[in-house]
């Protein structure tokens, strides 16, 4: 490609690698987003939106504190308010022998140091969300955690990524990477790109992508389905999540509610399609109703499933390439990588520049996956 | 509970009673669901019911023809679930439905879909108003209850729809304040190279077709050439302006307006299914690809009748056997060869029925208005989307459907694009620079009827499925 020179390309326009350009760019690097479909084609529009710090791995609560504070800010990053409102995320404990594990996740949290999670019982549960089934025995909650509007987050991380400097060319699959001297050749449709770094924010496909910079790193795919049912009137501002079930439920500004929790459809990853697999959905509709009974007669407007990567821990990977001098990995966040966007991005743009962060990624290398592997 | 059947059959129009018929003779396990109380389809609504009543009459011949495939249909002992609503069906293949408020699912090693057509989306300032409605609804009614309006119509269109329910109100007492002819001037020169093909297979249908337009234009005040039209009123419809492509230009009182510009083929299923689709230019419509059986890309998976591309009921009872045929062959209870000779006349039958569909589509091709709309035309009727809004979409990016139904909420409500997404895809095409084809359609997203939340929990009390 002709043009000004590129110091990195990003593969992948979801919101992680909106993110690394949109920091890389305000440093002041001259990035290219190179996406195969169009932005947010596959786990970012297909989101749940949720931004979560509640129940998160140990390894993963430094920087999602972080990126929670983010949250609070974003309409200083990105211009908007992304539709974030911080009403909370809830993890119910529908009978008194789910409150254990509540009590002992606190005393963890506590241990270590974290205030973020408290217990609430049952009365201040229905205060919170009077619409609750009353079997419900208590809760965990994180007060500042929320929801988001995931279109409104794409448009707003794209523009701002374009309004830093940053180039998106949608409709442009890498099928190559080369070393070219101290650069890495891209091969595309669309002609070779060049550029001394590489940020792989591939999600589903990254690790194809690792594998053509060299670094072999087994990765599971995940399709997780989620319910969107007609408008009603104001419900719940919380977002909701029960011990032992799979939900996660809220309602979006528009009045629908969203429902998930991680069930899973099927995946077509060469055609880039995925089904939704309602015996499975069934599961989430079920919970929903036992914990909503008045949500019983909604009906549902439709259903999706999102493909994203998945890694053994369920922990992403976020750093260096072990083999590519100059290639750096964000991907795998499995599921729960949304709250972490704005983090994650400060993050490769330290890698990137720095070559080194001051923020926790030690749970997340990539020769973890790769050593497993070897050792199997 | 779960079952499972040799084949599943949606639809109990004319295709899915005639594959239903064939199948079951062969000994197939046949399975058929409809959304109606009764067999017949749209075509042939309710009628067993009405042949034999003297609403059979007004409602013309080729509607009492049904009723021996109705009689047929009864009579062949295949399993049939009236009122049955199919909300998803999965590759593989198993369906769920939907039944007096409650969920289950079939599984079935073959599925054909016979689920037939909608009515093109007519969308035009003031549509979405009370007091505007479809012929095909108006059509419905008529056929259901006998009930026509108690006040004067108007009536909008082209194609011979608009024209042979005028027939019918008129001879069932109904009135009409005048027929607003939409097809544009040239087509009878455009559709001419396609006529002697159309007279020698089916001649009956176009002398049908000519009796309804001189039995109109000499009781009904017609106006020819309508290139615009807008619905206007405060809370309903109060007056209709027109203005043909001359300029002729009128605004008239109005209490109902009935529209109607041609019919596409439901591909809701298929696209859900993931088959492949094609872009019929001469029906301006998608239509799943399928071979000379009527199968899909997708392995078992058939399409017959209107969904397959708008051929009519008797094409549609004629690809319904001739898939059938196939499917019998597949499961091994019929041979290669003897579906091959069974299928030989059905073939032939069809090239005749269908052999005035090239005058037919030539003739009574959409006005270009019903493609891209004015600006301030509703494109979405559920999420109120105009179709400035879409337009505004368009950047340096060149979003299609599924960008554009993500920041503007277009196809996200309830009917699932049905209605909004050649709309959509037009007005991005023509602002675009791009084909309809190219650009294609939202993605489906299941279910295809709307499911509640309670019956959807339903599923997972029963026994999990083999």
């Amino acid at each position: 490609m002709s043009g000004k020179a590129i110091d990195t390309l990003v593969i992948g326009g979801g919101l992680h690698g909106l993110s690394a350009a949109l920091h890389l760019a305000r440093a002041g690097r001259r990035v290219t987003i190179l996406e195969k479909s169009w932005v947010g084609r596959h786990a970012s529009g297909a989101s749940a939106a949720g931004v979560r710090t509640l129940n998160r791995d140990p390894a993963e609560i430094p920087i999602s504190l972080e990126a929670m504070e983010m949250w609070h800010g974003i309409a200083g990053l990105v211009g908007d308010s992304c539709g974030f409102h911080a009403h909370g995320q809830l993890n119910i404990a529908e009978h008194a022998h789910h409150l254990p594990k509540l009590e002992s996740r606190l005393a963890r949290m506590r241990e270590a140091g974290y205030e973020h999670e408290e217990l609430i019982d049952r009365a201040e549960l229905l205060t919170l969300v009077p619409a609750i089934s009353p079997h419900c025995v208590g809760a965990l909650i994180a007060r500042r955690d929320g929801a988001a509007d995931p279109h409104r987050t794409l448009l707003a991380f794209r523009r701002s990524a374009e309004a830093a400097g940053v180039t998106i060319h949608e409709g442009v699959g890498v099928d190559a990477i080369e070393q070219a001297g101290d650069d890495w050749r891209l091969r595309t449709p669309a002609g070779d790109f060049i550029a001394p770094t590489v940020v792989n924010a591939a999600g589903a496909w990254a690790g194809k992508i690792a594998a053509m910079l060299g670094d072999d790193i087994p990765l599971g795919l995940k399709a997780s389905m989620m319910i969107v049912t007609e408008r009603i009137a104001p419900l719940l501002k919380p977002v909701i999540s029960i011990v032992g079930r799979p939900l996660s439920f809220k309602q979006s500004e528009q009045g629908t509610l969203v429902i998930g929790g991680g069930l899973q459809g099927r995946a077509d990853i060469e055609a880039q399609k995925s089904f939704v697999d309602f015996q499975e959905l069934a599961k989430g509709a079920r919970a929903a109703t036992d914990l909503f009974p008045s949500v019983s007669a909604l009906r549902i407007v439709r259903t999706w499933a999102g493909m994203e990567a998945t890694t053994k821990d369920h922990l992403p990977v976020i750093c260096a390439s072990p083999n590519a001098k100059g290639a750096f990995h964000a991907f795998g966040f499995s599921g729960h990588g949304f709250q972490l966007v704005p983090v994650v991005g400060a993050i490769m743009a330290d890698l990137v520049i720095r070559g080194s962060t001051e923020r926790s990624i030690k749970g997340f290398g990539a020769k973890r996956l790769m050593q497993q592997r070897a050792a199997a | 509970m779960s079952r499972r059947v040799d084949l599943l059959i949606v639809g109990a129009g004319p295709a899915g009673m005639s594959a239903a018929v064939v199948a079951k003779r062969h000994g197939l396990d046949v399975l058929v669901v409809d959304e109606q109380p009764s067999p017949g389809g749209q075509i042939w609504r309710n009628i067993e019911t009405v042949a034999a009543t003297a609403r059979a009459d007004l409602l013309g011949k080729a509607y009492a023809e049904g009723a021996a495939v109705v009689r047929q249909f009864r009579a062949s002992g295949v399993d049939y679930e009236p009122g049955t609503q199919v909300w998803y069906v999965e590759a593989g293949a198993r369906a769920f439905l939907r039944r007096g408020g409650s969920a289950s699912s079939v599984a079935a090693d073959r599925v054909l879909l016979a689920t037939g057509a909608q009515e093109r989306p007519v969308p035009f300032p003031g549509w979405t108003l009370p007091g505007v409605m479809t012929v095909g609804a108006a059509q419905i009614v008529l056929k259901s209850s006998g009930q026509v309006p108690d006040k004067p119509v108007w009536i909008a269109g082209s194609g011979p729809l608009p024209l042979l329910y005028a027939v019918q109100l008129l001879q069932a007492g109904g009135q009409i304040a005048g027929f607003l002819d939409t097809t544009p001037p040239g087509r009878a020169v455009a559709a001419m190279v396609a006529l002697p093909a159309a007279l020698f297979g089916a001649p009956g249908d176009l002398l049908k077709g000519l009796g309804w337009i001189i039995r109109l234009r000499r009781q009904v005040p017609c106006v020819r050439h309508v290139a615009e039209i807008e619905a206007i009123g405060e809370h309903g419809l109060e007056s209709i302006r027109y203005v043909t492509t001359d300029g002729r230009a009128a605004t008239v009182p109005a209490d109902l307006l009935l529209v109607h510009e041609g019919l596409v083929p439901t591909i809701h299923p298929t696209l859900a299914l993931g088959c492949r689709h094609v872009w019929n230019s001469e029906q301006d419509s998608f239509a799943p690809e399928l071979d000379g059986w009527g199968e899909t890309s997708e392995r078992h998976v058939f399409v017959a009748g209107d969904g397959a591309g708008i051929g009519g009921a008797r094409a549609a009872c004629l690809r319904g056997e001739l898939a059938a045929l196939r499917i019998t062959a597949s499961t091994g209870r019929l041979s290669e060869v003897a579906a091959e000779a069974f299928a030989k006349p059905i073939r032939s039958r069809l090239a005749d029925a269908l052999s005035p569909r090239a005058f037919l589509d030539r003739y009574y091709r959409p006005r270009p208005a019903v493609f891209v709309p004015p600006d301030h035309t509703i494109a979405c009727r559920c999420e109120e989307v105009r179709v400035a809004t879409i337009r505004e979409q368009v950047s340096a990016s060149r979003p299609g459907p599924n960008q554009v139904k993500a920041f503007t909420r277009a196809g996200m409500g309830p009917c699932q694009g049905r209605q909004c997404g050649y709309t959509v895809a037009h007005v991005l095409a023509a602002a675009e620079g791009r084909a309809v084809p190219d650009l294609g359609l939202y993605r489906v997203r299941p279910p295809l009827k709307p499911v509640t939340l309670g019956e959807l929990a339903a599923l997972d009390m029963m026994d999990s499925v083999p």
